[in-house]
């Protein structure tokens, strides 16, 4: 066999050393990569760091008095006033006007998120859908303008006619009839700022029921109510739960809007429709203009103590969004 | 031999029996007729006023007339049926109203104040409440055009690489990684802000700068781009990066010769979309860029201006003619944060924003 003997006469090729390891290239390039994806831990890292390290004095002179006491005073060092800083009162009216905007938001967003997955013409759908997308681009202090000049002489009657007619309610009862600026103006305008993010967050939720037990329940004669009753919300409730946080979380760290919309009071105050509330965010923007170099760093620890706080219902709605995805139910 | 016949079956029209005839409509329709007339009579001789209040009336008269019709059609399960089908509409009319609100008002109040000069003059040597005719906000449409470009340059490579991280290498930490960028994109963007004052301002680099802000509005931006790069970055299909190593490539060229090029769409999506987010943040740049009336280029020293600050800042002198021009900034800023919107969406495609 002649070919035989041609091959026979070559040499045979060295083995090829195999190996798993990647290229001294390659080790680089992941490097750099991993380098990358680690920046959000680092900026996160730094953001604490930072805003501890600056607002270390005040916490360490006021202690838990910070979150507990409701007055924000400066001091006067000519005159010998010792500063007394705390942010309760901010801490629960940012508490207040979110939980409003939440109560607001929530049945309509689930509403406009069921309306766009199983009512809306088919023709209507893709219009819609990107109207409410362009809702959650358009710029806070937009929000706030309008809120502002357009919402708050028709919210002011809303609030008269809620204070007539259910005024026994001690929420919505007033100790004064100014209604101009209370957190339920605030949570309004906020309101329309997190629709787009709960509604787009529970549109998703919605599309990934299974065709096979919507059309199982249509079958066995379900009305489309019935239909979502006992299929879609119990299938979609925790991502629903989940778009509520991410929405709650967006609300409480809104600035501009609300500082436009809220008259900042350094008082507790559960009375939602009385001229009177707050949110930390916005007390940053009010003090920091005229802040002494003490308040900075009294400033400092409130951002902190947002930060911490937004941060702890993003974990919230992230752990419930997850837990949705991996059990499908 | 049997010949084949052309088969001739004829093409049945389609039919629709869940369809309601149109004739059984009509009482549907006699409803919404009659809730839309008795809500007007209601808003005549009660004290209710305004159009809104014909709109709630309107909702809430067809809502009992449709429930009222559905139940005696057919019983109790259909009225809630009916019920639920207002409420779904009511819910779209309620997010709609406010949006077309914003929208109508911007417009309708912003085109007072705009001119030309809106455009070409800057407010140096402009007082706030001086003729519509002096003055404009070419400061803040430039100082808003340099952050937007230096917070892209610093926000989208390493979104990119993030995105990359999540999807091409998938280390060990890759849950970690998508946690904290949703994380971030949580991060209030008054927190963004005092932490560059923090860090920069107080920490003795120099005063007010555009740069301070363009790193506080990266921050803001980073994880927008990096959750829609890994978003896209995912759509790639495997059989590219399998036939790239296949072909003798180490992973980095596979990764920048086929993968990413293959995405650039969508990676310029990621990056509108960044922008799209980032050009209407006012907060961080209260802290940061503190604002001016001049045209400022140097974005590394001095005080610089944005449009969403100009308009913040008019508002704050209280001044109805800087009102007016507040609203004609507000009117710039939709208007170029439309186009950029569009223009994600047009580049995009079928990429979720």
């Amino acid at each position: 066999m002649a070919n035989g003997s041609l091959l026979d006469e070559q040499a045979p090729p060295l083995p090829r050393e195999i190996t798993t390891q990647p290229r001294f290239s390659d080790r680089v390039f992941r490097l750099v990569i991993t380098a990358g994806g680690f920046t959000s831990l680092l900026v996160l890292g730094l953001i604490a760091a930072f805003l501890a390290y600056r607002g270390l004095e005040v916490f360490r002179t006021f202690g838990y008095h910070f979150i507990t006491n409701y007055k924000w005073d400066g001091g006067n060092p000519d005159a010998g006033v010792k500063p007394s800083l705390g942010i309760g009162a901010m801490l629960i009216g940012t508490i207040v006007i979110s939980l409003v905007a939440l109560a607001i938001a929530l049945p309509v967003s689930v509403g406009a998120s069921l309306f766009l997955t199983y009512y809306v013409p088919n023709f209507l759908r893709k219009p819609l859908t990107i109207l409410v997308d362009l809702m959650a681009a358009i710029p806070s202090v937009v929000y706030g303008l309008w809120g502002f000049f357009v919402l708050m002489p028709h919210a002011v009657y809303w609030a008269k006619l809620l204070h007539k007619y259910l005024g026994w309610i001690p929420v919505f009862d007033v100790p004064l009839p100014i209604f101009e600026r209370s957190p339920f103006i605030a949570g309004l305008v906020l309101a329309v700022m997190i629709i787009p993010i709960i509604t787009a967050i529970s549109r998703e939720v919605f599309t990934q029921v299974p065709l096979d037990r919507v059309q199982a329940a249509y079958a066995l004669g379900a009305t489309r109510w019935s239909m979502i009753r006992a299929v879609v919300l119990p299938f979609g409730s925790s991502g629903i739960a989940g778009g509520a946080m991410l929405g709650l979380g967006r609300a409480m760290g809104e600035t501009v809007a609300v500082y436009l919309v809220l008259n900042l009071a350094y008082k507790a105050n559960f009375h939602i429709l009385f001229s009177s509330g707050g949110s930390i965010a916005s007390m940053i923007v009010n003090k920091f203009g005229e802040a002494s170099p003490f308040e900075l760093k009294g400033l400092m620890a409130a951002g902190l103590v947002l930060f911490a706080i937004t941060l702890l219902v993003n974990y919230l709605a992230n752990l419930i969004v997850r837990r949705t995805a991996r059990t499908g139910r | 031999m049997a010949q084949i016949l052309p088969l001739q079956i004829p093409v049945p029209t389609p039919k629709k029996p869940w369809k309601p005839a149109p004739i059984a409509m009509i009482p549907d329709l006699l409803i919404l007729v009659g809730a839309f007339l008795v809500a007007d009579a209601t808003v005549a001789l009660t004290g209710f006023k305004g159009k809104l209040a014909i709109f709630f009336l309107f909702a809430l008269y067809s809502t009992l007339g449709s429930m009222a019709l559905a139940f005696f059609r057919r019983g109790a399960t259909a009225m809630s049926n009916a019920m639920a089908t207002s409420m779904a509409y009511l819910s779209i009319a309620l997010v709609a109203l406010p949006l077309f609100s914003v929208l109508l008002t911007v417009v309708s109040r912003g085109r007072h104040a705009l001119r030309l000069n809106t455009f070409t003059q800057d407010m140096a040597a402009t007082q706030p409440d001086a003729p519509f005719s002096q003055g404009g906000a070419l400061h803040a449409i430039l100082g808003t055009t340099v952050l937007v470009i230096l917070a892209t340059v610093i926000s989208v490579p390493i979104g990119v690489l993030t995105g990359l991280y999540l999807t091409e290498v998938k280390g060990r930490a890759e849950t970690l990684i998508r946690f904290l960028v949703q994380a971030m994109s949580g991060v209030p963007s008054i927190v963004a802000g005092l932490f560059i004052y923090a860090v920069w301002i107080t920490g003795g680099h120099g005063g007010f700068s555009g740069f301070s802000g363009a790193v506080a509005l990266s921050i803001l931006m980073l994880p927008t781009v990096a959750r829609t790069a890994e978003e896209v970055l995912k759509l790639i299909p495997n059989d590219l990066r399998e036939a790239g190593v296949a072909l003798g490539g180490t992973q980095w060229r596979t990764v920048v010769m086929v993968v990413l090029p293959a995405a650039r769409s969508g990676l310029i999506t990621a990056t509108v979309l960044g922008v799209a987010r980032v050009a209407g943040e006012t907060a961080p740049l209260l802290l940061t860029i503190f604002g001016t009336t001049a045209k400022h280029f140097n974005p590394f020293v001095g005080p610089m201006s944005a449009l969403p600050l100009y308009i913040f800042q008019l508002l704050e002198t209280g001044l109805n003619v800087a009102i007016s021009r507040a609203w004609t900034g507000a009117l710039v800023l939709l208007i170029l944060v439309s186009v950029l919107f569009t223009l994600a969406r047009f580049v995009g495609g079928r990429v979720k924003s």
